[in-house]
């Protein structure tokens, strides 16, 4: 009973590294692309398009929507210590140390990250990827890159919007509905927040873009070739970029204290 | 092209257990067989999309196993291959789907890239097509785009996978009387794989019957389709039962309805 038990548990383990290392291979893969993806900007600023662009107001709705709740919870806490002045410093630092790359992070995967991976797991399915082969073309090169690249660079600009709109609202509930000073709030904030907590904020959404941008395009260019394995890939998509993007921001979190 | 004791096997199973193949430059040749035989994979292993677990693949006298990655892209600019869907690429339009291995590999002005696109698209007669997306054209006008497509940098050996399938009786003649009409006026080698046995007897110069993973007849189709050997009789004339049984192997029926009583 336990032997088998601590089999699986063996096999689990062994089936996680080989994953691990069949991503890393591919990072490798993708990062050796780069110099010539820069060379045709033009397909990967059509990427920025789709990733970023495209997920622009599902971005800033939920901003807004997050910065209002930290607004309201935020004043809830800091009225019962007298100081809700430091609302402004408190809602900037959340939004921009954690919760602006984590959410930006999490709602990316779910949209442009399966996206990507359903658009690539059908080109493999309607054997457009294998034509390319055929044609001579590289796959990775000419569809995968761009799209990583896409990715990886929508992701900081995402999440400073995010942050922005957060902050926004924020001050809409606490200084607007809750009666917070607008002298305070603002001056609060600009006293607390210092380049190195914005800088945090940017490496942990870079880190973050990398992660999810490459967890989809994988997943994508290695699905199986048919209707359950685009579903089985864009599921795979999201729940792994999710788990990632926390226990990163776990690790990310704890070396930059 | 040849293909000298080829043998394969995936997931434990033989596809091919020795198969000889050559084929002469300039004809249309056509590759047959019941489905299931392996008919793609070969053209797969032909394509270098796939390894061979022993034998020979040569293309122009090339051994294609002994190609590098870059080896094996440099011999497909000479192939075009026609897959069964078409395989467009569905984000574009017909004209970018023609031009996009000129685009990838050339740097012809936009003004001699047109002409060689519109060529190319007047020769399948879908000029008037160009500015319709994949999705918006029949299965034989999709076919006809990725002929277009394949024959745009105009390859030496054109590659059909299974061309018929799904077409209309008017597509069928088209797509059919293109595929005789491209070999001769481009002077292209041409291999069919399809088991439309009508259609690849009135365009092609030789076949070859797989079977059981190996070839089991060849030559031109008229001395196949006189050939008296059971197994090919069945296939060329679609006879229901053979030596490819109707049934699928099965437990005894009697014995298994019992079973599940």
């Amino acid at each position: 009973m336990l032997s088998s038990l601590t089999r699986e548990i063996l096999q689990s383990l062994r089936f996680a590294l080989e994953a691990l290392g069949a991503y890393a291979l591919f990072l490798v893969r993708l990062l050796k692309e780069v110099p010539r993806s820069l060379l045709r900007f033009g397909l990967v600023v059509e990427q920025v398009h789709n990733a970023g662009a495209l997920s622009l107001v599902i971005i800033m709705l939920s901003g807004l929507f997050v910065g209002m709740v930290l607004g309201l919870q935020g004043f809830d806490l800091l009225e019962r210590f007298g100081s809700e002045e430091s609302l402004g410093s408190a809602a900037a630092l959340g939004l921009l140390k954690e919760l602006g790359p984590v959410v930006t992070a999490l709602l990316f995967a779910g949209r442009a990250g399966t996206a990507l991976a359903s658009e690539l797991g059908l080109m493999r399915a309607t054997d457009q990827l294998a034509a390319m082969e055929m044609m001579a073309v590289d796959p990775v090169r000419r569809v995968v890159m761009p799209r990583f690249l896409g990715g990886v660079l929508s992701m900081p600009l995402l999440a400073a919007i995010f942050s922005l709109i957060g902050i926004y609202g924020a001050q809409l509930v606490g200084v607007q509905l809750m009666g917070v000073d607008t002298g305070q709030f603002w001056s609060q904030m600009r006293s607390t927040v210092e380049l190195g907590d914005v800088m945090e904020g940017v490496i942990k959404s870079c880190v973050f873009g990398v992660a999810c941008s490459l967890i989809a395009v994988y997943e994508g260019y290695h699905s199986v070739a048919t209707a359950e394995g685009v579903g089985r890939a864009t599921t795979r998509t999201v729940v792994i970029s999710s788990v990632v993007v926390l226990l990163l921001d776990y690790l990310l979190t704890a070396a930059m204290l | 092209m040849r293909v000298h004791g080829l043998h394969y096997s995936f997931a434990q199973r033989a596809i091919f257990g020795g198969v000889d193949l050559a084929i002469a430059r300039g004809s249309v040749t056509a590759i047959m067989g019941p489905s299931g035989t392996g008919k793609t994979t070969l053209l797969r292993l032909i394509t270098g999309q796939l390894q061979a677990n022993r034998g020979v693949v040569e293309v122009e006298g090339q051994d294609v196993a002994g190609l590098s990655r870059a080896g094996i892209f440099r011999m497909r600019r000479r192939m075009g291959m026609l897959f069964q869907n078409g395989a467009l690429l569905t984000d574009i339009d017909v004209y970018e789907n023609v031009a996009f291995p000129l685009r990838e590999h050339t740097r012809l002005p936009e003004r001699l890239l047109r002409h060689v696109v519109l060529g190319k698209l007047q020769a399948v007669g879908l000029r008037g097509a160009c500015r319709l997306m994949p999705a918006e054209l029949s299965g034989g006008m999709a076919r006809r785009v990725a002929i277009a497509r394949a024959i745009v940098m105009d390859p030496q050996l054109l590659i059909y996978d299974e061309p018929f399938v799904g077409l209309d009786p008017i597509s069928l003649g088209v797509v059919q009387r293109l595929i005789r009409r491209l070999n001769e006026t481009l002077g292209l080698t041409s291999i069919v794989v399809s088991h439309e046995i009508r259609q690849l007897s009135a365009i092609a110069d030789s076949c070859y019957l797989l079977s059981g993973g190996g070839v089991i007849a060849q030559g031109p189709p008229d001395a196949l389709a006189t050939d008296t050997r059971e197994e090919v009789r069945q296939f060329m004339h679609g006879l229901p039962d053979g030596p490819v049984p109707f049934h699928y192997p099965a437990p005894d029926y009697v014995e298994q309805l019992r079973q599940l009583r």
